[in-house]
């Protein structure tokens, strides 16, 4: 008899007066105790939705059902199976509007924590099992992966699990992508992130550092040594701003920046030699998810106050409601239905305040979403030492600038067929590259379906 | 992790490293830069190219000795490794559909108008090099720039060695007496660069400068190294970091450029344990 409790078995977290103190995970995960009453509230349904939900179709009611048995480690194959880096999608999924917005106990209560299932399902091997994957049977043909993101490390580990000899190319110093340089320790713990790329190399990956793709080789010179596909998963890297006077003022960073010298750099660490600004009063320009992350760091840096400064009204914004939550509940203050229009600077140039005006939603536009219109005569000015930008990324121009026949929308995305595959021939392509800015698990999806794509045109070959 | 194959002392404060990296030398051409990291809790520091062996598979670099990473890539030896070293970033020199070039360098970015210099002249260009120093101690690279220019003048602050006053003077003189010039290249401190343009403008010389904001990744991610030129946002790790000169908003750059200037002097002594260490370590 399935449990018919109503709402989601809580997971343990740290206090919200503590954590924003420290980088260590804000949520703690479940005990064996606590995941196996939470997976008695699945129904097993026979025509199960949640696996529709998911963009790498993880046989969700199967893997539930061992752990209601308490037979964890079957749990984990299930998981495994066709998901890769289930630590990393239980953490940082939108279940919210994936898997969970599918789950028949949602429709009259909560639905089934699935990501909180799928975390402790990750978290109990890692902790009690860990065995490293055995290494593949070799085919020897050859792939290069660009980029060690979720779309990267996914497609590597599909084909590495078939017997391909990858090579995965990365140009920052460590890998992983946006999970180091952009999601925070206290959301993604980067050790987590390190053991996956070690489960990478014990399956034979090779992972090359400090090779940018586009400047040290072309993906033609990785053809001529004789890579037999490649797999663009390069992300978007490029922070866009606002173009209002004053960005060029001390104290002012895109999110980007401000969130890569905090988690890739450590700068949150004493020892570490990267600086970052030690602010009192912070603005974070944008709602999405990076502003949440950029916010939570700077009050964990010291920030006395924090701003999320929105131009739409709460409903609008696209940050999860639970990173939301989380930031509300750090003392991050939320201003919504506000547009920064100038950012003032002191005699020695740096940040002392941000004039801002209240916006009012006017006709929807073309997102759908009520365009933002200006209230005359309502400018105030913010005090603030330090603006983050967190206005969202275009991708990176310098893959498709070095190769010829590469197509790209006009967002610079790449243009991939429902292979994935780029208008090169052997030349596929996922994550956000294609995208624009997106989500890690559709990321992972698109680096999977790659992955099945390029073997199938090995196996045709 | 990457080998200090060579090390030269230049001058008291300069320092020359050959380090094996030979993904970089098979493609670093002048003008471009390289990132190094010493180890797991160094910064990522951009520096320009100085030159490269692509058959040894060695790059060039020379720095001054001025903030936490670069006084500890100082204390390190030949034969050393550091952690990280990825390039060639950025984008080359342009020497293409040029006859006659000025290059014009100051102090320790002599070593980067250097390997610019070599290129010209071996694309066939006429090249005049006008490099200054504050004093005659700390003249680098005189031989080489001897071999990579037809005209080299020689500049100390002091007059204790060549001639004596800044490069402007010199290029102000060279311009006055007819001299045409398809490009002025200025490689140097900001002010140096900054004046080089105002010397050139009135003549209406095309003048490139290269430019050395702050930077974090290098490759266009972080908008840490963004300029103002012409009016519009770039990005110098993607976009440069040559630019025209007469179109960049040097005040600018010469404010963001500053911005860890307090932290940077507190932290070399508080970080002086570490350079220490590195110190000891290398000892034992």
């Amino acid at each position: 008899m399935a449990n018919m409790t109503m709402t989601k078995t809580p997971m343990p977290e740290q206090e919200p007066n503590v954590r924003n103190h420290n980088f260590q995970e804000v949520a703690l995960g479940y005990t064996k105790e606590m995941a196996m009453e939470e997976a008695g509230r699945c129904l097993q349904c026979k025509k199960p939705l949640c696996v529709s939900g998911c963009p790498v179709n993880i046989r969700i009611p199967e893997f539930i059902a061992k752990v209601a048995e308490g037979d964890f480690q079957a749990a984990y194959e299930i998981i495994t199976s066709t998901n890769s880096l289930p630590a990393l999608s239980g953490r940082v999924c939108p279940q919210e509007s994936q898997c969970e917005a599918k789950c028949v106990r949602g429709v009259k209560g909560e639905p089934v924590a699935i990501g909180r299932l799928e975390r402790f399902v990750a978290d109990w091997y890692r902790e009690n099992v860990n065995a490293m994957p055995e290494r593949p049977a070799s085919n020897g043909i050859k792939v290069a992966v660009v980029g060690s993101g979720p779309a990267g490390l996914t497609c590597a580990s599909d084909l590495a699990k078939k017997g391909y000899a990858v090579s995965i190319f990365e140009a920052l110093h460590t890998a992983g992508g946006v999970l180091v340089y952009g999601i925070p320790e206290f959301r993604l713990p980067k050790a987590i992130v390190a053991n996956e790329v070690e489960k990478l190399r014990a399956m034979g990956v090779e992972v090359m550092t400090n090779m940018v793709i586009g400047k040290v080789l072309s993906i033609d010179e990785l053809f001529e040594m004789g890579f037999k596909a490649v797999f663009v998963g390069s992300g978007a890297g490029l922070p866009m701003f606002m173009h209002i006077p004053g960005e060029a003022l001390k104290g002012v960073y895109s999110a980007n920046e401000y969130l890569t010298r905090v988690n890739l750099m450590k700068a949150y660490i004493e020892e570490s030699d990267t600086p970052v600004i030690v602010s009192k009063a912070v603005a974070v320009v944008g709602g999405g998810n990076v502003a949440m992350d950029a916010a939570r760091c700077a009050k964990r840096l010291g920030a006395e106050k924090v701003y999320i400064v929105y131009r739409r009204g709460e409903a609008e914004m696209p940050a999860r409601l639970e990173e939301q939550h989380h930031a509300k509940e750090e003392g991050i203050e939320f201003m919504t239905l506000t547009n920064p229009t100038e950012i003032l600077g002191d005699e020695e140039g740096r940040v002392r305040g941000m004039k801002c005006i209240k916006m009012e939603l006017g006709e929807p536009d073309a997102s759908g979403r009520r365009r933002p219109v200006p209230v005359p005569d309502s400018e105030f000015e913010l005090d603030v030492d330090t603006v983050i930008m967190s206005l969202g990324t275009s991708p990176n121009p310098l893959i498709r600038s070095t190769t010829p026949g590469l197509e790209t929308n006009q967002k610079g995305c790449l243009i991939v067929n429902e292979e994935n595959m780029t208008t090169r021939e052997h030349v596929y392509a996922g994550g956000d590259a294609v995208t624009g800015a997106a989500t890690v698990i559709l990321a992972m999806g698109a680096g999977k379906k790659a992955a099945e794509a390029i073997d199938k045109a090995m196996q045709n070959k | 992790m990457y080998k200090i194959v060579r090390k030269e002392e230049l001058n008291s404060a300069v320092t020359l490293m050959e380090i094996e990296a030979p993904f970089v030398a098979k493609k670093a051409k002048a003008g471009q830069f390289i990132i190094f990291r010493i180890d797991d809790k160094g910064e990522r520091v951009p520096l320009t190219i100085a030159g490269y062996d692509r058959e040894k598979g060695t790059v060039t670099i020379i720095f001054q000795k001025v903030g936490l990473s670069t006084k500890m890539l100082g204390e390190l030896q030949e034969g050393d490794y550091i952690q990280d070293f990825v390039g060639p970033l950025g984008k080359p020199t342009d020497v293409e559909g040029k006859k006659r070039v000025c290059v014009v360098g100051g102090g320790v970015g002599c070593a980067i108008a250097y390997p610019s210099a070599k290129a010209f002249k071996e694309a066939g260009v006429e090249v005049d090099v006008i490099v200054g120093f504050r004093s005659k101690d700390i003249v680098i690279l005189e031989e080489e720039f001897k071999e990579a220019s037809d005209h080299l003048y020689l500049m100390t602050d002091d007059g204790s060695y060549g001639e004596k006053g800044f490069v402007t003077v010199k290029l102000q003189e060279l311009l006055e007496a007819g001299n045409q010039y398809d490009e002025v290249l200025a490689i140097g401190p900001i002010p140096m660069m900054k004046f080089v343009c105002k010397t050139t403008e009135p003549f209406g010389v095309k003048t490139i400068v290269s430019l050395n904001p702050i930077m974090v990744d290098g490759t266009g991610m972080c908008g840490g190294c963004r300029v103002t030129v012409g009016g519009e946002v770039k990005f110098a790790c993607v976009d440069g970091p040559d630019f025209d000169g007469h179109q960049v908003d040097f005040a600018e750059l010469m404010n963001r450029n500053g911005v860890y200037k307090e932290r940077e002097s507190q932290v070399v002594e508080t970080h002086m344990c570490r350079l220490e260490k590195l110190g000891r370590d290398l000892i034992q």
